[in-house]
């Protein structure tokens, strides 16, 4: 009963979606906001595992003074420090003033456009990588990415700047953009496509349970 | 000198005070007269004869297509003094539940439009419609003069849902298509029948990535990306993270799964369990190696970033749904000198994951990793259906090229007499 209650109701759950697609009329038309909804309160229940989680392997790894444990303090008291005010604000605790509100903007914001700011680094440092001229398909990349970077700063026209207006380096980037990159997407696309039907129909059918734990 | 210029300023002061309240005057005069000359016609019978349309001709109302029963199309055709300076400035679209009336007014379209959706349709009601046409004279808000026609009243009418939508019947037909060659590769498997599935290097490597983090003593991390349970992508991930889990402790490698949502956490640990104990090795799983870390995407980076750098594990696979995380976790997994696998069904992250990693399963290869890695023939034989999808989409986008250059170069004028 264990395997055969879960899939029964990923059959119906899933076949009951895709009726709701071509359906229009009641009830099926309410079935994906209710199981949406239903999904919500199950997520939002699930949250205290997820924190329960965090707080037990970060308490375990202090106590038993693990490698790296002050980092699993440092969790803690923060997670502790960003609760407590929550709560401690009551309904209004994100209103314009507050600590949490503080704590929101001067810390959490300033930490999440920091790790975002680090992907520039990256960005370059993969891309030094992507675009040595290895071999034939990387040359290829080098080139395309070439007249897509110069195209897309003032500069690339400025120097192709003699030549007409539809031989401009602006005009070669959004050519690569628009023709190549975009019939290369659309391919990618369409299998991704496939692939989703595919895989939904393995899940429904109970073909595919691994995702349940085992086969 | 000295005195001549101590009563300048007193000039200056006498000046201004006579200039500007004349400035001042001289304007308002202006505004006034220019107002009254513009706007205020002299509004007998005849001047608003002269300016009323002509009525919206043809009103057409019905119940809107393929939807739950909850909006009413209003169609008509356009004044004959619809156009541009014409008579018309907008269409009032008036409703009752009388053909008698009282009608409310319910809406406007502009000059130029001939169509209009009441949503405010209480379910199963009746409802008559009309459209008034009007002209009129505004200025800064204020509506000097209004002329108008009325079209003759239609109805009843009353919205009611469909039992199909049909504007999704391609899809329907596409997807029962699909479908159908799927469940009949799949049967077709179950009934011994091989099929030729062309080699993944990224599945292909799994095995090797695993087995080099045993000969190294280090873990195996498995990132399952950012999206929850509800997405496609981490249900496929989950199906792969059983596999590589039973790989792994078949090896006695430790897994690790650091989680950004509380169910797949729940879902995760259930899996890598089972793949342990499938393993024959169910003590060698600890309730540690499935952690949550934060639902926030870039703390989840930040997270899995120290976890590698601290740690350094000799394999890490990053597989579901990521977006601007994905080149962070990457690059700090690649900068460790992991071996990396990446899997991922979008699109604007693939780029990074080619750029940062050993193998990447592009798109479809994420979806079919699961089967691939089983080798049981119905889950291939899905795989084989797959491909027939793919082999009809060819033969769309062939025809489909094909027509559009004959139409584009007047092919069918070759055949004409003239």
């Amino acid at each position: 009963m264990r395997r055969e209650i879960p899939l029964v109701i990923t059959f119906v759950v899933g076949v009951v979606f895709v009726i709701s697609y071509f359906i229009p009329h009641y009830p099926f038309n309410e079935f994906e906001s209710w199981f949406t909804d239903w999904f919500s309160i199950v997520g939002a229940f699930a949250i205290w595992l997820g924190a329960l989680n965090l707080m037990k392997i970060s308490t375990l790894k202090i106590v038993k003074q693990k490698k790296d444990w002050p980092f699993s303090a440092l969790t803690i008291v923060s997670f502790l420090i960003i609760v407590i005010f929550g709560f401690y604000g009551g309904k209004g605790f994100r209103d314009p003033g507050t600590t949490f509100d503080w704590l929101y903007v001067y810390v959490y914001t300033a930490l999440s456009s920091t790790m975002f700011a680090l992907l520039a680094f990256f960005v370059a440092s993969a891309s030094y990588r992507a675009f040595r001229a290895r071999n034939f398909e990387a040359t290829l990349l080098l080139v395309a990415a070439f007249f897509v970077m110069l195209g897309r700063v003032p500069v690339g026209d400025m120097i192709t700047g003699f030549l007409p207006l539809e031989y401009q380096m602006s005009h070669w980037a959004n050519w690569v953009m628009n023709i190549l990159n975009t019939a290369g997407q659309r391919a990618i696309m369409i299998g991704i496509a496939l692939g989703l039907v595919s895989t939904s129909l393995r899940v429904i059918l109970g073909l595919e349970r691994s995702y349940l734990g085992g086969d | 000198m000295i005195k001549r210029l101590s009563v300048f300023p007193l000039y200056a002061v006498l000046l201004l005070l006579f200039i500007f309240p004349t400035i001042s005057l001289a304007q308002d005069e202006t505004t006034e007269t220019g107002d009254s000359l513009a706007v205020v016609p002299a509004l007998d019978s005849v001047f608003i004869e002269e300016r009323t349309p002509l009525p919206a001709g043809n009103v057409v109302v019905k119940d809107h297509d393929n939807d739950a029963g909850e909006a009413i199309d209003i169609k008509w055709d356009k004044s004959p003094d619809d156009f541009r300076d014409g008579k018309v400035k907008e269409y009032l679209i008036m409703r009752s539940d009388s053909a008698d009336g009282p009608f409310e007014l319910l809406g406007s379209a502009m000059q130029g439009e001939s169509a209009f959706t009441d949503y405010r349709t209480a379910g199963g009601q009746e409802f008559y419609y009309k459209i008034v046409t009007i002209n009129y004279e505004k200025l800064n808000g204020t509506e000097f003069w209004r002329a108008s026609s009325e079209s003759s009243v239609m109805g009843p009418v009353k919205a009611t849902a469909q039992w199909f939508n049909t504007s999704r019947l391609n899809i329907f037909i596409g997807i029962f298509i699909l479908a159908g060659a799927i469940i009949y590769f799949i049967f077709a498997a179950k009934g011994g029948k091989k099929f030729y599935i062309r080699k993944i290097a990224g599945i292909e490597e799994v095995e090797n990535a695993v087995g080099r983090a045993t000969e190294m003593g280090r873990s195996i991390y498995y990132v399952p990306g950012i999206h929850d349970m509800d997405d496609v992508q981490t249900i496929a991930s989950m199906t792969i993270l059983g596999r590589v889990s039973e790989i792994a402790a078949e090896n006695d490698t430790r897994i690790d799964v650091p989680v950004c949502r509380s169910m797949v956490m729940v879902t995760a640990k259930e899996v890598v369990k089972e793949a342990f104990s499938k393993a024959g090795r169910p003590d060698s799983f600890m309730d540690d190696q499935v952690r949550y870390l934060t639902d926030d995407q870039f703390g989840y980076a930040a997270a899995i970033d120290g976890l590698f750098v601290r740690e350094k594990p000799a394999t890490i696979f990053m597989i579901g749904t990521f977006f601007a995380e994905s080149l962070i976790i990457a690059e700090t997994g690649n900068s460790i000198g992991a071996i990396q696998i990446a899997g991922t069904a979008m699109p604007a992250q693939l780029p990074f994951f080619v750029a940062a990693c050993d193998y990447t399963l592009i798109g479809e290869e994420l979806f079919a990793a699961s089967a691939y890695l089983s080798g049981e023939p119905k889950l291939l034989g899905s795989l084989k259906g797959q491909d027939v999808g793919k082999a009809i989409f060819i033969a769309a986008i062939i025809i489909g090229c094909l027509l559009e250059t004959f139409t584009s170069l007047n092919v069918s004028a070759l055949f004409s007499s003239h």
